[in-house]
């Protein structure tokens, strides 16, 4: 139990390794035993869905050892609601990436599993590493095998590509380290105690003009990963030319660490300079949405589109997150999962056309609802859970911060709203063209339709979408915490509020939520009024 | 100063001993040895070091000035004298096979490895100018001769004499400024000359003196604007010889530099620190820009290894024990890496390719994947990223000018590893994405899959679990400055 988290960090290495054992000429056990690995992966992460306990300590499943003792630094894990979610993402899109490959990757399949694996160690670490240089460390770790995923096996222009996102992130990453540095000086001076624990550093409360620049190095880390506009220029670059599962595991969850690193160290930590900084965040927020929502109105290439649409739904996430609001965090988090989901599925279902067409030019398809009706079914599914339409996921998501920026700016919001009508557009715009029809291209009559193996991939991707949208419950429960967590220390006037309406459980509180329906009703996290969020109203 | 020199002198340099002796059994093994069996020598060469590193032992935590202040035995020389140790047996190993196909005869070259080495381990127990210069000279001497030793090699040849010309040159202008500081001082050792210099602080001559020390070994180090010599030399020497010379001699020369500044010079640390701030910046930037359009694998690294002489220079910049600490580290760290690099393109000298083009490494990972992964590893860990040694190194690097309030130093150095990047990457991508293969099948040789090996290893270790590393840098950094005195650093 103590080294639970260790081992869903290291089962997909562990992986790695036996596939290292193993015959590169052996292809078909080499693909099983990625698969297994992916799903064991995914398997050990399952309980920590249900042993996290909503109302316990801030970090649960702890994990601390020394690791360099002589600078500080501690193998130190822990989850919240927060890394929860993500880490169970993780693993979920791991299994979905390592499984889409099966017939797409057929050139060095050896080295492409063992890559993937590592990626997936490096991803889950970062999720878990609650010691600030164990987190850069598993951040970095992360570039190097997806480098690999788009410069090998990606499509034409992978190698540019590769680079470009390989530099892009590393910039941002070495600047972020300097930031860690100065936050471990600074720390220092003001307690005698060289550490890199990011709990401490939570509390620490550091001069506000060093919180300015800590910020900026930060934000150019983050910012990058997410990615804000001006830097996102790698990202449709990069999502193009990799192979599908790349694209997937990209989307679902490389995205997600810059926005995670916002609201697990930003914010917290630099709460006076998150505020300073908001107007900034805010005007980049806006101008993602809308102009990545534009430039994906004009796509020809349907991968180059979802990538332009992953820019305009970050950036709504990131102004939810910006909103500095217990709502919009809430929004934010919910829609990260939701973007995850969405757009890893609409990923996939572009790489399957490309697996039998070998093109990505939406004037190439047409009418495919006749030929695939599976495949057009899930594709609508996808593409409303993406814009957003009531009773699937992404409603949630962006009712929740379109309530929460509307709390704290009315035209914030009226930006926002636009941002998911032109989504509208240019998600039913690229719908029409692929799907509907007659089906004019000789070349798409004898398309197959998804075989089993392929629809195994979308099987839970659908079921979230729908759980999400209905019931969301489970989920804010588990994120409470963690949002609490982070608005007390950079939003402190929400946090009154929000501890009336969420006391800390008493003896009594808890006999009494032994009966479900009150144990739903407590979990209810409030919103910036104090009164309950939107579903039970 | 009493005179004569006393017994326990010779007991406190047994290591040098040891090495000179070795030295000599490997000449007189030569002649000795039919020609045929000349190729044993690599074993009498490696036991010579394996015996001075043994010798090492007693001195563990010595702190002593031997031969009324000639010579320091303390943690650091200890620190520096293992890097040499190593790196000298790791480029021994690398030379077996090496040798064999360009057909030099062994003798000669391992006596003056041994005899580089033995000059680079006075270097870093020197305390006294006369020491140092002595130390330098005999490394400097066997290193002109090693970068000349393919001598049916037009490039081998020309590298030498570029090399000799321009090193003589460099030694004129440190000399000059040695004579300098024995002038303004009246004593040649370091430890009296720092308290004579206490008063001295802001003399426009002590500052002259200061300038010419920092050329001369900017020269030594390979700092921008005194790196001219070092692509010309790294491509043309041989192969093995181009790893000891930018290994051994690098880290030498930088414990020439710390012992000459920070415990020489404490008073001008304003003028140093500032002049070595300049070459920091100059020389990672340059460095770096340099080596993103070279075709050659050696002029490449020795690009690179020009940046990496930049990083280094900012823990001297920091001056603090932090700093000193983290030069430490990394040299330590960028030996194996360094070391490793070259060894790699050691292997892929065939009798039919010459193996130092990007081009030869191209499908590497198919055909030696071993190798190849060995030098991706190399490649990310020069480049700075984790879980190598290299990003410890780096992190102790940055984290010294960020806490000595470096800032700019810090981000520009930062970057400079993003560019870096760039060009280590463009091996690998030679290794892993291209398909077209040259010449024949490159394979291992037990030694180099020795020396791969063992670069592997510490390049990992050191990355994922650095502690022992730290600590005993983190001693070694301490004591620099005579037992008992003050630290020479603030």
């Amino acid at each position: 139990m103590s080294y639970y988290l260790s081992i869903i960090l290291f089962t997909p290495l562990a992986g790695a390794f036996v596939l290292l054992l193993v015959n590169k000429e052996n292809e078909n056990a080499i693909r099983w035993i990625a698969n297994v690995v992916a799903f064991l992966g995914f398997v050990v992460s399952v309980p920590l869905w249900f042993w996290f306990d909503p109302r316990g300590a801030d970090f649960q499943f702890v994990e601390r050892a020394a690791w360099i003792p002589s600078v500080g630094a501690e193998y130190f894990l822990g989850v919240d609601g927060l890394s929860t979610l993500l880490i169970l993402l993780t693993t979920l899109m791991g299994t979905i990436a390592v499984l889409s490959s099966w017939t797409a990757i057929t050139e060095r399949v050896k080295e492409y599993y063992i890559f993937l694996l590592v990626l997936q160690t490096g991803m889950l670490g970062a999720f878990m590493s609650l010691d600030f240089l164990l987190f850069f460390l598993f951040w970095e770790v992360m570039l190097v095998p997806m480098y690999f995923l788009i410069g090998i096996w990606g499509s034409a222009n992978r190698l540019y590509s590769a680079i470009k996102f390989f530099l892009y992130t590393l910039v941002g990453s070495v600047v972020m380290l300097l930031g860690i540095l100065a936050l471990y000086f600074a720390y220092h001076v003001q307690t005698g105690v060289y550490t890199f624990d990011v709990t401490q550093y939570q509390k620490a409360g550091f001069d506000a003009g060093l919180q300015w620049w800590v910020f900026l190095a930060f934000f150019l880390g983050f910012a990058i990963k997410v990615p804000m506009f001006p830097f996102h220029t790698w990202l449709p670059d990069a999502h193009t030319d990799a192979p599908t599962a790349g694209s997937v595991i990209l989307a679902a969850v490389l995205l997600k660490m810059g926005t995670y690193g916002f609201l697990r160290f930003s914010l917290p930590i630099l709460p006076d300079a998150s505020h300073r900084f908001v107007p900034m965040m805010v005007v980049l927020s806006i101008i993602g949405i809308v102009y990545g929502a534009l430039v994906a109105l004009a796509q020809k290439d349907w991968k180059r589109l979802v990538a332009y649409s992953s820019v305009s739904h970050m950036a709504l996430v990131m102004l939810g997150m910006f909103a500095l609001n217990p709502v919009g965090i809430t929004g934010s988090i919910v829609q990260q999962l939701n973007h995850g989901i969405s757009t890893g599925a609409l990923f996939l279902l572009v790489g399957i056309v490309y697996e039998r067409r070998h093109t990505r030019e939406i004037s190439e398809y047409g009418g495919l609802s006749k030929v695939m009706p599976v495949y057009a079914a899930i594709f609508l599914i996808m593409t409303m859970s993406s814009i957003g339409l009531p009773t699937l996921n992404g409603f949630i998501g962006e009712f929740l911060i379109l309530q929460g920026v509307f709390v704290a700016d009315k035209r914030w919001a009226a930006f926002a709203a636009s941002g998911i009508v032109l989504g509208a557009a240019y998600m039913l715009y690229l719908y029409q063209r692929t799907m509907f029809g007659k089906v004019e291209n000789p070349k798409n009559e004898r398309l197959l339709d998804l075989d089993n193996r392929e629809f195994a991939t979308f099987a839970p991707l659908l079921v979230l979408a729908v759980w999400i949208g209905i019931y969301p419950a489970p989920f804010l429960r588990r994120l409470e915490s963690s949002v609490q967590h982070i608005v007390v220390r950079v939003s402190p006037q929400y946090a009154a509020k929000y501890a009336e309406c969420n006391p800390t459980p008493t003896p009594d509180r808890v006999a009494a939520s032994s009966n479900p329906a009150a144990k739903f009703l407590a979990a209810i996290p409030c919103d910036a009024n104090g009164n309950p969020l939107p579903e039970k109203r | 100063m009493p005179p004569g020199i006393s017994t326990s002198d010779f007991y406190y340099i047994l290591p040098e001993l040891v090495l000179t002796a070795g030295a000599l059994v490997v000449l007189i093994a030569d002649v000795l040895l039919p020609r045929e069996r000349r190729s044993a020598l690599s074993w009498v060469t490696l036991a010579a070091v394996g015996a001075t590193l043994a010798s090492l032992l007693p001195f563990t935590s010595t702190h002593v000035e031997v031969a009324h202040g000639l010579l320091a035995v303390d943690r650091f020389a200890l620190f520096f004298k293992i890097v040499f140790l190593v790196a000298a047996a790791i480029t021994v190993l690398m030379s077996v096979r090496y040798l064999a196909i360009e057909g030099a005869s062994p003798g000669e070259y391992y006596f003056l490895i041994l005899c580089a080495t033995l000059g680079m381990m006075v270097m870093a127990g020197g305390i006294d100018l006369i020491t140092i210069f002595i130390g330098l000279e005999t490394m400097a001497v066997s290193f002109y001769i090693l970068a000349g030793f393919i001598k049916p090699n037009q490039r081998s040849n020309e590298a030498a004499v570029k090399y000799f010309l321009l090193g003589a040159f460099s030694l004129g202008i440190l000399l000059y400024g040695m004579s300098l500081m024995y002038g303004l001082s009246g004593t040649t050792n370091l430890r009296v000359m720092a308290t004579s210099f206490g008063a001295m602080a802001g003399d426009s001559r002590l500052a002259l003196a200061v300038i010419l020390v920092v050329a001369g070994v900017g020269f030594k180090i390979a700092a921008v604007p005194f790196h001219m010599w070092a692509p010309d030399v790294y491509e043309g020497a041989p192969t093995p010889v181009t790893a000891f010379l930018s290994v051994g001699s690098k880290a030498a020369s930088f414990a020439m530099l710390i012992r000459i500044f920070v415990e020489g010079l404490p008073s001008a640390s304003e003028d140093w620190r500032l002049l070595f701030w300049v070459l920091s910046i100059a020389t990672m930037t340059v460095g770096n820009f340099a080596a993103v359009t070279q075709t050659n694998v050696k002029r490449m690294l020795a690009y690179s290894s020009i940046a990496h002489a930049g990083y280094v220079l900012i823990g001297i910049v920091a001056g603090t024990s932090r700093g000193i600490t983290a030069t430490l580290v990394y040299l330590m760290v960028y030996s194996f890496m360094q070391l490793g690099a070259f060894a790699v393109v050691v292997m892929l000298r065939r009798a039919d390719v010459v193996g130092d083009e990007l081009k030869d490494f191209s499908g590497l990972a198919s055909r030696n994947p071993f190798a190849a992964f060995a030098m991706l590893l190399f490649m990310l860990s020069l480049g700075g990223i984790p879980p190598t040694a290299g990003f410890m190194g780096k992190f102790w690097l940055f984290s010294a000018a960020i806490d000595a309030h470096y800032y700019w130093l810090a981000l520009i150095g930062v970057l400079n590893s993003a560019v870096s990047l760039y060009y280590y990457i463009r091996i690998v991508v030679f290794m892993y994405v291209k398909k077209e293969t040259l010449g024949s099948e490159p394979t291992t040789s037990p030694t180099l899959a020795v020396v791969l090996a063992v670069a592997v290893a510490a390049t990992l270790v050191l990355g994922v679990y650095p502690q022992l590393l730290f600590n005993v840098a983190a001693a070694s950094a301490r004591t620099l400055g005579a037992a008992g005195a003050t630290a020479a650093l603030r």
